[in-house]
């Protein structure tokens, strides 16, 4: 079994009174898209800038590539790479010259040319940074991050305040890490990011890990109840003993842990009266479902 | 890669940020320029009276603008625009690369001095085409080559304690010029410190970095009969440098302060 790239246990941050990490386990494999989802104010950056050596943890073990970040080692420092939540790039270099500025401070790069193609940015390469948008300086950030080649990246929130065409492109760009092999520590508030991106999430919410699992499963999705909801006409008869409850305006739901017998001997029901089941679903309980009762208390409504 | 070719290699990259950027270049390089034009063109026919002995103004500006160029160099720009990559979050982007933070900062001092010696070295030539001020030679050259480096790098170091307190880049220009617009014109960089100057300002003066490392570089320059060069000044220029080293070390910051 190779070691976690990143491996946390009990991790504490206090800022005077205010518990900010009330005590997180969780480890990363290598090769792993890993999110951290939590609405704003959860504890997704203080961890994340404890991973990165930005800041000091209270109480707890972390280990990143086998290093102590909070030591701050140079050797460690090779072999991540970072993308802070709020940009700051030179604004009067160019792209190329900006991604080779960073690159000279690490041992092993990758070509210029390449870390610009992989965050989508040839057409602007000779453009200098106060000349980009907002979602190609984003990009641009991403770039310098890979620069180095590093094993591990960090993206915290990498695609807060993109419209959704920016958004979509990240994502793509993150999916192009993933697929040269690099691993990445990715934080969120978006549940759709997380389904996307990753391949395992965990929930926070007030410093503390309310949940953990690939995003398919995550609490138990794949296996809480589903419901079954259909219509019927005016004066139709309802089936018997499914129990269905009426929803008003003759809607009616099922909740159940075994959807196919239920749907089965609904629509085997319905053939046989030739009764219309009018806008039949079957829903699951989608990430947003969970996330929004996980987290409940901290988003409000 | 070693420090010092990764701080040369940061140096260039500086460079080459600074020429594109305008007002800092605009500032910085073309103002201690205009200011000798203004000033000998305005003030250059008078006198200053010196050790009791008339002085021509315009030469005297040669050696005050000098002095101001290292200072808009060395302390006004890079005060302001270390704060500025600091709220910008360019410095915490840095910090989390392998560059030593040492090595970002030297860069950025080095380049700081790079610029107060062209500026310098400008003046001088201005002065001796057009303003009868001989560039000296053999050791008065060398005090006042001495004299550019210690004053460059002091004020350098104190740049960087400034920064180290200064809350966020919008304030940055406004403190920065609060801090040394008064003592340039009490330490006779924009107004020559006659004999028949109030005692306050001469007391006060002394006190501060300006007017030593102005009448050092007037000694070196001019020399006797009216002027003296004092190790002594450049030795206080030093010692507030080595003062703004110290406070900058424990004080600075890499990160927006909040």
């Amino acid at each position: 079994m190779t070691e976690p790239v990143i491996d946390v246990r009990g991790l504490q941050k206090h800022y005077g009174d205010v518990e900010a990490v009330r005590g997180i386990d969780f480890d990363v494999a290598r090769g792993e898209v890993f999110a951290m989802l939590g609405p704003n104010g959860a504890g997704k950056t203080t961890t994340t800038e404890i991973l990165e050596g930005y800041r000091d943890k209270t109480a707890g073990e972390v280990s990143v590539l086998g290093h102590d970040p909070a030591k701050r080692e140079q050797t460690l420092r090779e072999r991540i790479g970072i993308v802070l939540q709020s940009t700051g790039i030179d604004p009067f270099l160019t792209v190329t010259e900006t991604i080779e500025m960073y690159a000279g401070y690490y041992p092993s790069r990758r070509p210029t040319a390449e870390v610009i193609e992989v965050v989508g940015l040839t057409e602007k390469r000779d453009t200098r940074v106060n000349k980009l948008s907002g979602g190609q300086q984003r990009r641009l950030d991403v770039a310098i991050a890979l620069a180095g080649d590093p094993e591990l990246l960090f993206l915290d929130e990498p695609t807060t305040g993109f419209d959704p065409g920016a958004r979509r492109n990240a994502w793509e760009v993150v999916k192009n890490l993933a697929a040269i092999g690099k691993t990445v520590f990715l934080t969120t508030h978006f549940m759709d990011e997380a389904q996307y991106l990753a391949d395992r999430v965990v929930v926070i919410a007030n410093g503390a890990i309310v949940a953990e699992g690939p995003p398919a499963t995550l609490a138990g999705r794949n296996t809480m109840m589903a419901s079954i909801r259909f219509r019927l006409a005016p004066g139709a008869p309802e089936p018997p003993s499914l129990g269905q409850r009426s929803v008003g305006d003759g809607a009616f739901e099922i909740g159940t842990e075994d959807p196919a017998g239920v749907l089965h001997t609904l629509t085997g029901w319905a053939l046989e009266r030739h009764v219309d089941l009018d806008g039949l679903e079957v829903h699951r309980p989608t990430l947003e479902d969970v996330y929004l009762e996980l987290t409940g208390a901290e988003v409000g409504t | 890669m070693n420090d010092v070719a990764l701080t040369a290699r940061q140096v260039r990259y500086t460079n080459r940020a600074f020429w594109r950027n305008p007002q800092a270049a605009f500032f910085t390089f073309a103002f201690p320029l205009m200011f000798l034009v203004i000033f000998t063109a305005l003030l250059g026919k008078g006198t200053v009276t010196v050790n009791g002995l008339p002085f021509n103004q315009s030469t005297y500006y040669v050696a005050g603008m000098s002095a101001f160029a290292i200072i808009t160099a060395c302390y006004t720009n890079l005060a302001i625009s270390v704060t500025f990559q600091r709220d910008a979050g360019i410095l915490k982007r840095t910090r989390g690369t392998p560059l030593p933070g040492y090595d970002y900062l030297s860069a950025r001092v080095l380049h700081a001095i790079v610029i107060a010696v062209i500026l310098v070295s400008i003046c001088s030539v201005f002065g001796a085409v057009f303003y009868g001020a001989e560039i000296p030679t053999g050791v008065s050259l060398a005090e006042a080559i001495v004299t550019v480096l210690v004053g460059a790098a002091s004020f350098a170091a104190l740049a960087l304690a400034l920064t180290s307190v200064i809350p966020n880049a919008d304030a940055a220009p406004a403190i920065v010029n609060a801090t040394i617009l008064p003592l340039l014109f009490i330490s006779g960089v924009f107004i020559p410190i006659g004999s028949n100057a109030p005692r306050w300002v001469d007391v006060l003066g002394k006190v501060f970095p300006v007017r030593h490392l102005v009448e050092a570089y007037l000694g070196a320059y001019y020399g006797k009969p009216f002027f003296v060069f004092s190790w002594r000044d450049v030795g206080v220029v030093a010692i507030w440098g080595i003062a703004g080293l110290l406070f900058a070390t424990r004080r600075f910051s890499w990160e927006p302060r909040k």
